[in-house]
């Protein structure tokens, strides 16, 4: 590595921004690094939707009678959100846009192993994202996002069968991206680049795909099912048919538990380029780190009794899912340790990317505690399915995944886009954004063991004070949001170039150019190291 | 003093200082491990900070007596609140003590029916007595809702087609928010109601100005009921009946015509009566001769039909 930090004014060069121009050639390109845009822009827009639905869910609560919208319309808000956020959002989000971009660029291959399949897999989940927004705009949708029966498959008079066709079809886009990052991991990485030199961010994709290509199926079945019982009557998960209803909630959770890890494994997985690149630092317990992400895949498939807990299910079934639950939160915690340690010693510096990083270890260690507090059998009796366990995925999935992903879009924006954002209001937004979050979220605690249930439209005065407060934050957090947004695009075209460099950071992404060329390496790199090599002799090496 | 205290609902049942205790010591752990990482990290951050643009700090390994300290002292605190938390839930849901009142609950969208073994009725509202265990056995006409009431850190889910059951003991007398906790439909938010603990002596006064002896039992709308559905022409008294006699069944276990032998709870009568083939009794034609009721009674009046052969179990039948 020994190009100069600081570019000589360039000569135009290619790379695949500048290769060729026009809709088609985005909309027929198998470039895994234009694909990865196709879904940036994607999914923003999804983020943009649902992120409207929650401001009018938040004004609703200002007040305890159901004023604003009436119970119809509430209950179809609440529903658009968590399944805009939770499908075409958050599940694809890092992955599909990040994943897409940095896998091959990181294991120094010059695409992923099937191009043609990842462009597919954008075009299912558009399709799937087109039913999902038809059923918004046909009416709405209005079962909550778990869609439990038999209010799902005998009862409610809503889009249901739309937006599961929707979300049916979007998960075989997960699929698709889960297979292609499992063969590209395995046989594609350059020479040299053993497992154990692999980035982290590579193990936490790796994780995230078995998952996707093990889970996924079953949501698809539940929701096959569901339609067969809607549509013609069988008798699968309503009793008056024969069926049982919490056979639902088992196949629900089977996939749905571990999905939750298809949210924050990746975001793990940025954190920790974050934190090595910013305090300069070869991760601490690099194995430990590796194999909790693999520890976390395979215990999460063993957990989703536990949102079982109050339905009736025999006691002894809910101490194995307490019990193997408590064992979860462990590789979760062994990764705060590590990447705390990770600091120790370095030489931190407080870029925006490190800000989000630090917020996110913050919020996750809230989110990852209160999770205990699920698990734990008395306590998750009075507080299911009250706002404490809103609060709680909202720390991990909001205050985690989230503040990883603008991170990790803050640490590539000059390796994707070519051009530099304003670091001043990143510091800014990315402070807005831990303070608005905490106003938002925190109160919602209280509430929860205060006995608010979660998914209420008119509520009991005593809980106004601390719904105002939660909705006095969202507003705060919804400007966070948007400041990104903007300085982003005004980058694009105002932003300085970025050198191909610009943060002193190792991995094999760092050594092409900004943007790199549409085949990413022009020679295939040979790798002689440990990844996240910083160390006074690396550098001597480097120099010489 | 913590009586008071405006982050904590009402403390109404036996189980609620329980489940608070359990609740502190999570609090607790909790802030212990937040100040732990937030103090580290903000040392870290700032003793470590970068001080040139050059500086590159001489490499640190992980060190292995760290991480399994970090493994094993977590791994120790889950497990022991595992164990806590599983004991005083298997208290919650485990077997209602035998002197426990019971009353039955039917969730329908969007209210709570409550029927009382003295056969007062009443809606979105459930009177107990104070110092006495309360036994609710739960079904639904519908979908599945769950019963809530936060000031006793209680909660249970109502599910269709099935029992379900859950005990508690007010200790206060008052009036309490009733929840419904599990999304069932449009006016989820508006299926609530209160429970009204009293003192056992108004109790007495609630209970007999509420039609007093002119109230039937809820055993007596059973027998009713039998009757009227002609059950007591096949389930005789006698041995001669099309049916087993069903005098003294209750609790008893039941041989079935594969061998098999079961419990007769409320679950079985429940299922029984609803689909008659589920399970044959030794010595009777299978299919079954018994026409299905499925679709014909409600949840409540399977709920008089079931108390009433309990009643015959317990030998206070009238017949
Ligand atoms: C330390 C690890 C964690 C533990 C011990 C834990 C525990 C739990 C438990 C027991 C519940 C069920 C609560 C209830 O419904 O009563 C729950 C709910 C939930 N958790 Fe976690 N959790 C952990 C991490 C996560 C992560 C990493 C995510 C997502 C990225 C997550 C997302 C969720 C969601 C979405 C729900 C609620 C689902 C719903 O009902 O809508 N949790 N968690
Ligand atoms: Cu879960």
């Amino acid at each position: 590595m020994s190009a100069p930090m600081v570019e000589s004014p360039r000569a135009w060069r290619v790379n695949y921004l500048n290769v060729s121009y026009g809709i088609r050639s985005w909309l027929f390109t198998t470039d895994h690094k234009r694909i990865a845009l196709l879904y940036l822009v994607s999914v923003t827009l999804f983020f943009f939707l649902g992120g409207f639905f929650a401001v009018l869910i938040r004004l609703e609560l200002m007040t305890p009678p159901g004023d604003l919208v009436q119970s119809e319309t509430y209950n179809r808000l609440f529903t658009m959100h968590g399944v805009i956020m939770i499908f075409f959002f958050l599940i694809p989000a890092i992955p599909a846009v990040l994943g897409n971009f940095l896998v091959p660029l990181m294991i120094g291959a010059r695409d992923l192993a099937f191009p043609r399949l990842n462009l597919l897999s954008w075009y299912i989940y558009t399709l799937g994202g087109a039913f999902t927004l038809a059923a918004a705009i046909f009416g709405g949708v209005d079962t909550g996002w778990t869609f439990y029966t038999p209010y799902s498959s005998t009862y409610s008079n809503s889009n249901v069968m739309l937006t599961a066709v929707g979300i049916f079809i979007t998960g075989f886009s997960s699929i698709l991206t889960g297979l292609n990052f499992l063969v590209t991991i395995h046989k594609m990485r350059a020479p040299g680049m053993t497992w154990f030199r692999l980035p982290l961010f590579i193990w936490a994709h790796y994780a995230t795909s078995i998952i996707m290509i093990l889970g996924t199926p079953v949501v698809a079945i539940a929701i096959l099912l569901v339609g067969l019982e809607r549509l013609f009557h069988i008798g699968i998960f309503d009793p008056k048919l024969g069926g049982d209803p919490l056979l639902f909630q088992h196949l629900f959770w089977f996939y749905s538990h571990p999905a939750v890890y298809i949210m924050i494994l990746p975001a793990m997985g940025v954190i920790n380029e974050l934190i090595t690149c910013f305090s300069r630092r070869r991760i601490f317990g690099y194995s430990f780190i590796a194999f909790s992400s693999i520890a976390i895949a395979t215990l999460g498939f063993l957990v989703w009794g536990h949102h079982m807990f109050t339905s009736g299910q025999s006691v002894y079934a809910g101490m194995v899912f307490s019990a193997l639950t408590m064992l979860v939160a462990i590789p979760s915690a062994v990764k705060v340790f590590n990447w705390t340690a990770t600091l120790y010693k370095g030489s931190v510096s407080y870029q925006a990317p490190m800000l989000y990083a630090l917020g996110f270890i913050g919020l996750f260690t809230i989110g990852g505690l209160t999770g205990i507090f699920l698990a734990t059998l008395a306590v998750d009796v009075h507080v299911h399915d009250t706002y404490f366990v809103v609060a709680h995925f909202h720390y991990i999935m909001v205050g985690g995944t989230i503040m990883a992903y603008l991170g990790g879009l803050h640490y590539w924006w000059p390796k994707m886009t070519g051009k530099i954002y304003p670091e001043g209001w990143a510091r800014f937004a990315a402070l807005v954004i831990f303070v608005g979050f905490n106003l938002t979220f925190f109160p919602q605690f209280v509430l929860g063991y205060l006995g608010m249930p979660r998914r209420y439209h008119v509520y009991p005065d005593e809980f106004q004070v601390l719904n105002v407060m939660s909705s006095a934050g969202a507003s705060i957090l919804g400007v966070g949001y948007l400041i990104p947004m903007i300085y982003f695009i005004w980058s694009l075209r105002y932003g300085p170039m970025a050198p191909e460099n610009p943060w002193g950071a190792k991995g094999l992404e760092w050594l092409v150019p900004s943007p790199p060329p549409p085949h990413n390496f022009d020679v295939t790199p040979v790798v002689t190291g440990e990844p996240y090599d910083y160390s006074p002799e690396s550098e001597r090496e480097h120099a010489r | 003093m913590w009586e008071n205290f405006p982050l904590l609902p009402k403390r109404a049942s036996t189980f609620a200082p329980g489940v608070d205790a359990l609740y502190g010591f999570l609090v607790g752990m909790s802030l212990f491990f937040i100040a732990l990482i937030f103090i580290l990290i903000t040392v870290f951050a700032i003793k470590y900070r970068r001080r040139s643009a050059e500086e590159v700090p001489p490499p640190v390994r992980g060190s292995l007596l760290l991480e399994i300290i970090w493994i094993v002292v977590p791994l120790g605190l889950v497990l022991a609140i595992f164990g806590w938390g599983a004991a005083l839930y298997f208290k919650m849901y485990g077997r209602a003590p035998a002197e426990a009142l019971e009353v039955y609950v039917v969730g329908k969208q969007w209210m709570w029916h409550i029927q009382h073994p003295t056969g007062q009725r009443e809606i979105n509202e459930l009177h107990i007595p104070a110092g006495r265990p309360i036994k609710l056995t739960m079904t639904t006409e519908d979908v599945i809702h769950s019963f809530y009431i936060p000031d006793f850190r209680v909660k249970k889910d109502v599910v269709p087609g099935r029992y379900t059951s859950v005990w508690f003991e007010a200790t206060r007398p008052g009036r309490y928010r009733l929840f419904c906790a599990e999304y069932c439909g449009t006016k989820h938010s508006e299926m609530t109601g209160w429970v009204i603990v009293m003192e056992p002596v108004e109790y007495q006064n609630w209970l007999s100005s509420g039609g007093g002896g002119r109230v039937e039992s809820l055993a007596q709308a059973g027998e009713r009921l039998f009757q009227q559905l002609a059950c007591d022409a096949c389930h005789r008294e006698d041995e001669g009946g099309l049916g087993p006699p069903l005098r003294g069944l209750f609790g008893r276990p039941v041989m079935l015509a594969d061998g098999r032998t079961v419990v007769a709870d409320e679950a079985y009568l429940r299922e029984s009566i609803l689909n008659p083939d589920a399970k044959i009794v030794a010595g009777f034609p299978s299919p079954s001769s018994m026409p299905t009721y499925q679709g014909q009674i409600t949840e409540e009046q399977l709920l008089q039909l079931v108390a009433y052969l309990k009643s015959l179990g317990e030998g206070g039948g009238q017949r």
